[in-house]
C-alpha cells in the first residue's frame, strides 16, 4: 500500500537538469554491447516456443542497465545468449563491434546460484579466471587479494565456499567474474536467492564497486526497486513472445540509496514498471475459483 | 533418549548407541557362533566315539551321526540272547568337522602364521597372503591405469562415451572366470592370468562407474568456468576431474571389494597360488580351523583396506572438512608447484603521511 502523495506525481519521463545531461554524456560514451534483432525459439513437443523476438538494444560503457520483465519473458534466454551459453536462432550481438560466438572472459558472469568451486578456497576461485588466461600464480594470487580486498572478504580469502554465507558468497562470484576483467558483467538475479537485508547491503556494494571499477554491467532481475535503485537505464520485456516493451531512463539522480524510495521520481518510475509488469488483468477471467472452506462468521477480513 | 528416536528416519544415532551397536554387529555373529559351538544341546548333529564299546568299526575320535550311533549301540545290546550282552559304544555330541569352535580358530589365527607348513613346498600363511595382496595391488593398479581416464573421458564427452560403452556393456555380462582358460593359454600359468581375471573383473565396472559419477557434475560449474576462459583442456582437468573427485575416491573404496571377490576364482586358474592355495591345501587336511582363520584374514585385511581409504579421505579433500592435516599438507606439497605455494606475507609497513 502505496501512502497518498500531497502532490501530483511528475511524469516518469521527466528528468532533472542533472539527470539529463548525464544521460546525453553516457549515450556519447562508446557502445560495449550492441544487440541486433536476436531471435530465440525452442522446439518443445513440435510447437515452436518464442523466447525472444527482433530484440535489439545497446549498452554504453560503464552504463548499468538492468533487464526486468514477468516470469517467462525470456530475460534468463538473452543474458545466456550474450554470454555465449545459448545460441539465437537468428540476430548479432556485438561486443566492441565484434561479434561474439560461445562463451568467453571478455563477457563476465554472475549466476544466481554462486557457481563458486567448492574445491577452491576463495583465494583460489578468484584466481580462476586469471590462471585460465595464463597468468603466473604468484601474479593472479596477488591481483585476486586486491579484489578480496574490494569486496571485503580478506579475512575469509582461506576459506572454502561452504563455509560463507550466501552474501559472502556472492561477493566471491562477483569478484571472481571482475578479477578477470570482462569488458561486460553480465548478473543473471544475482541477489535472488538472497534474504531481504542481505539484498539490501549487497545492492549497495554492487553500486559502489560499480563505482569504482571500469565496468559495465547487465543486471537481470525481477525486482522493481532493486531495478530503479541500481540502474541507468531499465530494459523491460514482456511474455510470450518475448519483446522489448520499452527503454526507461530512470529518472532519480545518483549517487543512489535506499532513502529515495519515496522520492517522486522513484515513484513514478516504480508506477510505470508496474503498469507494464503487470498490466490491468480483465477483469473476472482471472479469478481463482474459490470454495468457502470456513465455518460462517469466522471471517478474517 | 528414548529408544523411539532411533527409528527416526534420516536421523544419526547418539554416538553412544552408534558405537554400541557397532560392536554388537560383530559381537551377534561371533555369539550365536559360540553357542552352537560350546552348548551341547544346540544343533551337534554327531556323536564322536570316546569308547567304542563292542562295535566293530567304532573307534575313539570316530565322528558318527546320531541315528547311527544309536542303531549300533541297538544292535550290540541287543545280541542274542543266550550270549552275554555286548558293552555299548559311548560317545559326546559334537559338531562336524566343518564348524570348527570359535576358540580353535582364534588358536589357528595364532598357529598359521608360526607353524611350518605340512608339505615341503607349501608356503606359510604369510607367504601366501602377501602373494593374493601382490595380485590384488598389480591388477587394481591396471584396472584403474585404464579404467580412470577411460571413464572420465566417457563421464566428459558424449561420443567417446557412445564409442566405448556399448562394448563395455557388453562384455561387462561375461563372467571374468570365463576368460580363465583364455587368460592360461595367452599369459601361461603364473601369476600373470590372475592378474588378468581380475581386471577383467574389475575394469570394465570400473569404467561405468567411474563414468556415471562424472556425469553427474553440476553444469553450473562448467558454464562459470566458460565464462571465466577455460578452455576443452582446463575444463577437463580443472573443473570437471576436481568436481567429482571426492565421488571417484569413494568409488575405488567399492571397486577395491570388487577386486577381492574376482581374487579366489582367479586364484584357481593356472597353477593355484596364494590365499585360494592355502584355503584348499587346509581344506584337503580337513584343519578347517585354519581355512576359517585364511577366510577371517581375507576379511580383516579388506576391512582394514576400506578402513584406512576412509580416513585418508576424510583428510585429502580440504573442502569436505576443513580441519588441518599433516597427511594432506604432506600430499599438497607433493603435488603443488612450488611456485603455487602460499607466500608468507611480510608485513610491509606504511610510510608515514
Amino acid at each position: 500500500m502505496t501512502t497518498p502523495l500531497p502532490l501530483p506525481l511528475p511524469d516518469y519521463r521527466m528528468q532533472a537538469p542533472a539527470v539529463a545531461q548525464r544521460f546525453s554524456a553516457l549515450k556519447e560514451r562508446p557502445v560495449v554491447l550492441e544487440v541486433k534483432d536476436l531471435t530465440r525459439q525452442f522446439m518443445t513437443n513440435g510447437a515452436t516456443c518464442t523466447a525472444l523476438r527482433n530484440s535489439s538494444f545497446r549498452v554504453h560503457r560503464r552504463e548499468f542497465l538492468c533487464v526486468i520483465g514477468p516470469s517467462g519473458c525470456g530475460k534468463s534466454t538473452l543474458i545466456r545468449i550474450l554470454a555465449g551459453l545459448e545460441t539465437p536462432t537468428s540476430g548479432h550481438v556485438l561486443l566492441d563491434g565484434h561479434e561474439v560466438s560461445g562463451p568467453g572472459p571478455d563477457r563476465g558472469m554472475v549466476f544466481q546460484g554462486y557457481t563458486l568451486f567448492p574445491w577452491l578456497t576463495i583465494t583460489r576461485n578468484v584466481m580462476f579466471g586469471l590462471e585460465m588466461k595464463g597468468v603466473s600464480p604468484l601474479l593472479a594470487e596477488r591481483e585476486a587479494r586486491q579484489w578480496i580486498d574490494l569486496v571485503g572478504l580478506t579475512r575469509f580469502k582461506d576459506a572454502y565456499p561452504a563455509q560463507l554465507s550466501g552474501g559472502m558468497k556472492q561477493r566471491t562470484a562477483i569478484a571472481r567474474a571482475l578479477a578477470a576483467q570482462p569488458r561486460i558483467l553480465l548478473m543473471d538475479e544475482p541477489f535472488g536467492a538472497l534474504d531481504a537485508q542481505t539484498r539490501a547491503q549487497m545492492q549497495a556494494h554492487l553500486l559502489a564497486i560499480w563505482r569504482n571499477v571500469d565496468v559495465t554491467i547487465l543486471f537481470i532481475t525481477h525486482d522493481l526497486d532493486e531495478a530503479i535503485l541500481l540502474a541507468d537505464r531499465i530494459l523491460v520485456l514482456k511474455a510470450n513472445p518475448g519483446e522489448i516493451q520499452e527503454l526507461i531512463e530512470v529518472p532519480v539522480p545518483r549517487p543512489r540509496d535506499l532513502s529515495q524510495l519515496n522520492s517522486p521520481e522513484f515513484i513514478a518510475t516504480r508506477r510505470r514498471l508496474d503498469e507494464l509488469i503487470h498490466p490491468r488483468l480483465a477483469a473476472s477471467s482471472e479469478k481463482l475459483p474459490i470454495v468457502r472452506l470456513t465455518a460462517v462468521g469466522d471471517d478474517v477480513e | 533418549m528414548p529408544r523411539s528416536r532411533w527409528f527416526v528416519i534420516g536421523k544419526p544415532l547418539p554416538p553412544g548407541p552408534h558405537r554400541a551397536l557397532t560392536l554388537f554387529a560383530f559381537l551377534l555373529p561371533l555369539t550365536v557362533w559360540a553357542l552352537v559351538s560350546y552348548v551341547p544341546w544346540l544343533w551337534h548333529p554327531l556323536i564322536r566315539v570316546t569308547d567304542p564299546g563292542n562295535v566293530a568299526w567304532f573307534k575313539p575320535g570316530l565322528l558318527v551321526e546320531r541315528a547311527v550311533f544309536a542303531d549300533e549301540n541297538a544292535k550290540v545290546t541287543a545280541l542274542s540272547p543266550e550270549a552275554s550282552p555286548g558293552r555299548p559304544a559311548e560317545g559326546i555330541r559334537a559338531n562336524p568337522i566343518f564348524l570348527p569352535p570359535p576358540h580353535a580358530v582364534a588358536r589357528a589365527l595364532w598357529t598359521a602364521f608360526t607353524t611350518e607348513p605340512a608339505l615341503r613346498g607349501d608356503k606359510w600363511l604369510h607367504e601366501s597372503l602377501a602373494q593374493s595382496i601382490k595380485t590384488i595391488f598389480w591388477a587394481f593398479l591396471i584396472s584403474s591405469a585404464f579404467g580412470l581416464p577411460i571413464g572420465i573421458l566417457c563421464g566428459a564427452y558424449a561420443p567417446i562415451a557412445r564409442l566405448a560403452e556399448p562394448s563395455i556393456d557388453f562384455i561387462r555380462y561375461m563372467p571374468a572366470p570365463a576368460f580363465g582358460a583364455l587368460a592360461v593359454a595367452v599369459l601361461g600359468i603364473y601369476d600373470a592370468p590372475k592378474v588378468a581375471i581380475i581386471v577383467i573383473g574389475t575394469f570394465f565396472q570400473q569404467v561405468l562407474v567411474v563414468a556415471n559419477t562424472v556425469r553427474r557434475h553440476d553444469p553450473g560449474l562448467i558454464e562459470a568456468a566458460q565464462t571465466l576462459g577455460a578452455n576443452r583442456r582446463q575444463l577437463l582437468f580443472r573443473v570437471i576431474v576436481p568436481s567429482s573427485i571426492v565421488d571417484l575416491y569413494q568409488d575405488q573404496r567399492i571397486l577395491i571389494g570388487w577386486a577381492w571377490t574376482y581374487l579366489i576364482v582367479a586364484e584357481v586358474v593356472g597353477i593355484s597360488s596364494g590365499i585360494t592355495y592355502f584355503i584348499n591345501q587346509q581344506a584337503k587336511y580337513r584343519n578347517f580351523d585354519n581355512v576359517y582363520a585364511a577366510i577371517i584374514i581375507i576379511g580383516i585385511i579388506g576391512l582394514a583396506t576400506d578402513q584406512a581409504l576412509a580416513f585418508c579421505g576424510a583428510r585429502l579433500f580440504p573442502w569436505r572438512n576443513p580441519r588441518t592435516s599433516r597427511l594432506r599438507n604432506f600430499v599438497q606439497r607433493l603435488f603443488t608447484r612450488r611456485e603455487a605455494l602460499p607466500v608468507p606475507e611480510k608485513s610491509v609497513r606504511t610510510p608515514a603521511v
